[in-house]
């Protein structure tokens, strides 16, 4: 999943400092698992906004929705029998920054924020707490490291590794957080699959991530 | 003309503990402050943030979940994750300029009217110092 993060309050104060007719739009998919942007949190928003509001004298008038999912045009353009309806001064975006970047995209005439810091792709590794795994990087190799990822995983991003700031299982960079090589170590040896890590492990076609501008998938079969 | 603040106090009572407690004060004609409403729930752990930060946006001026004692909850774990949003909800208030005071969770158990008792003034006194809820305006109370 997409795991996101509530901004802090002030920011998003500042963010609709002068906007009377607010729309705090949630979303049900990733962020509604990681709960940053259901509809729980939707209304938690609403409410602090409100209170804020009211208490500096200045009040808001706050609508809420949830969309089924925002980084689709079919659920997003459902706002539009609303903007018919209401005129709203901003539409507080609660979904990774997909979801405001596709409102935008639908309303050339609606101001759209982000309420969330979109953070990383990952799941929770227990109640309350979320782990990256994924960085898109457009190659997964996953297969050569007993299944998980050293692109995002080892804090170095090593394709080689490990380095020799790994002590007792832990990073050099806060030992809480695993050596991901010694996870990969221990895997492969339990697998019977050492002879993976003497082969040396190419450099990354990076222009397959990010770096080669922003990606596209194309499907033909699936188009209209 | 100047009229003595009364707050408006809500208690998120636990049914099995708490709001025993508060019943068998009013058996034992103990006396508590009426600025207490009291809201029973299943267990404290139904409570979520937002029933704590709609009761303020209704004109609360101090809301207070109560329930069992750490360890004696009958659902395991629901006081310690009401305590829990308690604290979150403390957050919420602080970073929109709300007194953290005006929100908190004891654990009181059902034979303890006295402890419940107790509680009631020890927070009726507390949020009438720190007087009506920045929500409300002028002459609201």
């Amino acid at each position: 999943m997409i795991v996101g993060e509530l901004k802090p309050i002030d920011e998003l104060l500042k963010m609709i400092d002068g906007y009377n007719t607010i729309l705090i739009a949630g979303c049900r998919g990733c962020v509604t698992v990681c709960n940053t942007g259901g509809e729980k949190e939707v209304s938690i928003l609403a409410s602090a906004l409100r209170m804020a509001g009211r208490k500096e004298g200045k009040p808001v008038m706050i609508d809420e929705i949830t969309l089924e999912r925002q980084c689709d045009h079919y659920f997003v353009s459902s706002l539009r029998d609303l903007f018919e309806k209401k005129t709203y001064d901003a539409v507080v975006s609660l979904a990774c920054s997909i979801g405001p970047q596709y409102i935008a995209e639908e309303f050339d005439n609606i101001i759209v924020l982000p309420g969330l810091n979109t953070v990383f792709m990952g799941g929770p590794v227990e109640q309350g707490i979320w782990a990256e795994y994924c960085s898109a990087c457009g190659e997964c190799q996953i297969h050569n490291f007993g299944g998980m990822c050293p692109v995002t995983r080892c804090a170095k991003g090593l394709l080689n590794g490990p380095c020799g700031g790994s002590f007792n299982g832990k990073c050099e960079i806060d030992n809480t957080t695993d050596c991901v090589w010694e996870l990969i170590y221990k895997r492969l040896k339990k697998l019977g699959q050492l002879d993976l890590l003497s082969e040396l492990v190419r450099p990354k076609d990076w222009s397959k991530s990010l770096s080669g501008g922003p990606r596209k998938m194309i499907r033909e079969d699936l188009m209209l | 003309m100047n009229t003595k603040f009364e707050p408006e106090i809500i208690f998120f009572c636990c049914n099995y503990c708490s709001y025993a407690a508060a019943d068998l004060a009013g058996s034992l004609r103990m006396n508590y402050p009426p600025n207490i409403k009291i809201i029973i729930v299943p267990c404290s752990g139904r409570v979520d943030i937002i029933h704590l930060l709609h009761a303020f946006e209704q004109g609360a001026d101090g809301v207070f979940v109560t329930g069992c004692m750490e360890g004696d909850c009958h659902f395991i774990n629901g006081n310690i994750r009401a305590k829990k949003r308690v604290n979150y909800a403390k957050k919420i208030l602080g970073e929109i300029g709300i007194e953290q005071d005006r929100v908190g969770m004891y654990n009181i158990s059902a034979s303890d009217a006295p402890e419940f008792v107790k509680v009631a003034k020890l927070i009726t006194e507390k949020i009438t110092a720190l007087g009506p809820s920045p929500l409300k305006k002028q002459g609201d109370h």
